[in-house]
């Protein structure tokens, strides 16, 4: 083989991994831009005002959006004790038992609910509570939720209970320990570190949902705590301030984007951090 | 001990009964949107699908525009991040061992996939709409800024972290010892990348851009905010559009009639069995991979 050829298969290499490397560095830019512009212009409109007042009406310069964060946080609440338990539970039993029929099915069905899309849970959360409700609710708002955050409390519980030593559950049986006890005393309690990340990455995944909130939480300008009656959440303050035509709106919007973008990164760093540990044990 | 058997039963039984309510709530949701859809179905039939014009003043529901859209943008997102998710998933699995570049990487491909979507939205309208319209003024084509193309864009962003880390996992899986091989007969870096793992991979690549597919038919908001919002059916992607959707999201609360609503509906219900079937095709592809492992039988596609 020629010098020259080898040469040329040479240059070849490193032009690919060049190629490769520039391309993939280029995916940085659009995270740096769209972060660069929620701290400048965020920073600009958080003060205090900002987050202990609720919305003005058009005109009139200031207001802040403590209903659509408290809002949040209700929404999500209600949305974790309604549908945790469950995906737990469910999440228990397709470990425990996950050669039956129903557990296949499960799985399966569990797959086509996380992968589908927001709007659609949006549409059925409206059918099944907006309709017999007569209203919109912050309680149709936490159902929509509760179902896109099912799968991943689900997943992550029977992720994390596979991994649970078969020694540990035959050491209980051989005590003599009922089964029921062996699952509640043992086998969860050891896996309890991986099914609350999983929550908590659970909660950042839903945090950021607008589509499925939009015609069952709906909004709401003022402050409200009934969860019976619609309710306002950062997402849904995000988006009517930021299709709007006005500039002071559009400042309150960067603000809202950049607390919820601070709450999302937090759980989730919270959640890494309780992951870490759980590996390092 | 009686009690404790009794008990056991009682734990037994109310385990498999949570897991029928969850196995409820998919069979729910495809029962009453097909319930609603009813009407639109009876009124439409096959014409819902291959309609053109969407007018609630007439009572004319027909799809077509959205179905386009949606499969517009989807596959021109798809075109556009495909060299991005797999470059980083090529850097990540085959040039980088750790480091801070990697773990930068790493970091910035999560983030991307932690922004919320009415985020995207907002940032897009703000940035990218002005510099669309820009470029559409220098190409001498009519402004709008709001259009397919930049609701492609956007969605393209959103689903680099997808599509990247399924190809990762899967070339990960390349069994080290094919590799050793094709160096030990003198191949360089890149013709191993090229000549094994890339075709060893080559259908978990597959499976992870129609994982991302799945989330681009179905991403609501920041489509919904840059798309422009038009009910016509284009083919030009510098017009304003909408999608199944964004239409959905834009129109549900105004929809005053029963028709109307029924319409919608089905829109969505359409998107839900395509995704469906979409996410599922990925997930038995990947599945195949986990049973596999790396035993060498990835090979024998």
């Amino acid at each position: 083989m020629s010098d020259v050829l080898i040469k040329k298969r040479i240059l070849k290499d490193h032009l690919a991994k060049l190629i490769i490397l520039a391309i993939s560095i280029i995916v940085v830019v659009p995270l740096v831009l769209i972060l660069g512009y929620l701290i400048i212009n965020g920073l600009a409109s958080i003060n205090l005002d900002f987050i202990t007042n609720i919305p003005k009406p058009v005109g009139e310069t200031g207001g802040g959006i403590l209903n659509a964060i408290l809002g949040s946080g209700i929404i999500i609440l209600t949305a974790l004790i309604l549908f945790v338990p469950l995906g737990i539970g469910g999440g228990i039993y397709v470990s425990e038992f996950s050669d039956t029929l129903l557990s296949r099915i499960l799985r399966l069905s569990i797959d086509v609910l996380q992968g589908t899309p927001s709007i659609v849970i949006g549409i059925f959360t409206w059918v099944i509570c907006v309709v017999p409700m007569g209203r919109f609710s912050a309680l149709s708002g936490s159902l929509a939720l509760g179902v896109m955050v099912l799968p991943i409390v689900l997943k992550s519980t029977e992720e994390t209970l596979k991994l649970i030593p078969m020694e540990l559950r035959e050491a209980a049986t051989a005590l003599g320990v009922p089964y029921y006890r062996v699952v509640l005393k043992v086998v969860v309690p050891a896996g309890l570190k991986g099914i609350a990340s999983g929550v908590l990455l659970g909660t950042t995944r839903i945090s950021g949902e607008t589509a499925p909130l939009l015609f069952t939480a709906f909004g709401n300008p003022y402050m409200s705590f009934n969860i019976l009656k619609p309710m306002s959440s950062l997402p849904l303050v995000i988006y009517v301030y930021a299709t709007s035509p006005y500039d002071e709106w559009h400042k309150l919007a960067w603000g809202a984007s950049l607390i919820l973008i601070l709450l999302v990164f937090g759980i989730n760093m919270a959640a890494r951090i309780f992951f870490s540990r759980r590996d390092g044990r | 001990m009686n009690n404790e058997v009794i008990i056991d039963k009682i734990f037994k039984g109310s385990l498999r009964a949570v897991g029928l309510v969850l196995l409820g709530i998919p069979l729910l949701l495809l029962g009453v949107m097909f319930f609603y859809s009813l009407p639109s179905i009876k009124a439409f039939g096959f014409r819902f699908i291959v309609g053109q014009t969407w007018d609630p003043v007439k009572g004319m529901y027909g799809g077509l525009p959205f179905l386009v859209g949606t499969l517009l943008t989807s596959l021109i997102a798809l075109v556009i991040s495909f060299p991005f998710s797999f470059s980083t998933a090529l850097l990540l699995s085959e040039y980088l061992e750790g480091g801070i570049l990697a773990n930068m990487l790493k970091s910035a491909i999560e983030l991307l996939a932690g922004i919320p979507s009415v985020i995207y939205g907002f940032w897009g309208l703000i940035v990218l709409v002005p510099l669309l319209r820009k470029l559409e003024m220098t190409m001498g084509i009519p402004p709008y800024g709001v259009s397919i193309f930049g609701a492609s864009i956007i969605l393209s962003i959103m689903i680099i972290p997808y599509a990247s880390t399924m190809s990762r996992e899967v070339m990960r899986l390349v069994p080290g010892d094919i590799k050793e091989a094709a160096y030990s007969l003198g191949g360089t870096h890149w013709e191993v990348i090229k000549r094994v793992v890339i075709p060893t991979s080559r259908s978990g690549i597959f499976a992870g851009i129609l994982l991302a597919l799945g989330r681009a038919l179905g991403e609501t908001m920041a489509v919904t905010m840059i798309i422009g919002n038009k009910n016509q059916l284009t083919f030009n992607v510098f017009e304003p559009g909408n999608t199944m959707a964004s239409v959905i999201a834009n129109e549900f609360t105004e929809a005053s009639d029963t028709l109307y609503l029924s319409s919608l509906i089905e829109l969505g219900l359409l998107l839900f069995v395509v995704t469906a079937i979409i996410n599922f095709l990925g997930r038995k592809i990947i599945e195949r991979y986990e049973i596999k492992g790396d035993d060498g039988a990835l090979l024998n596609e």
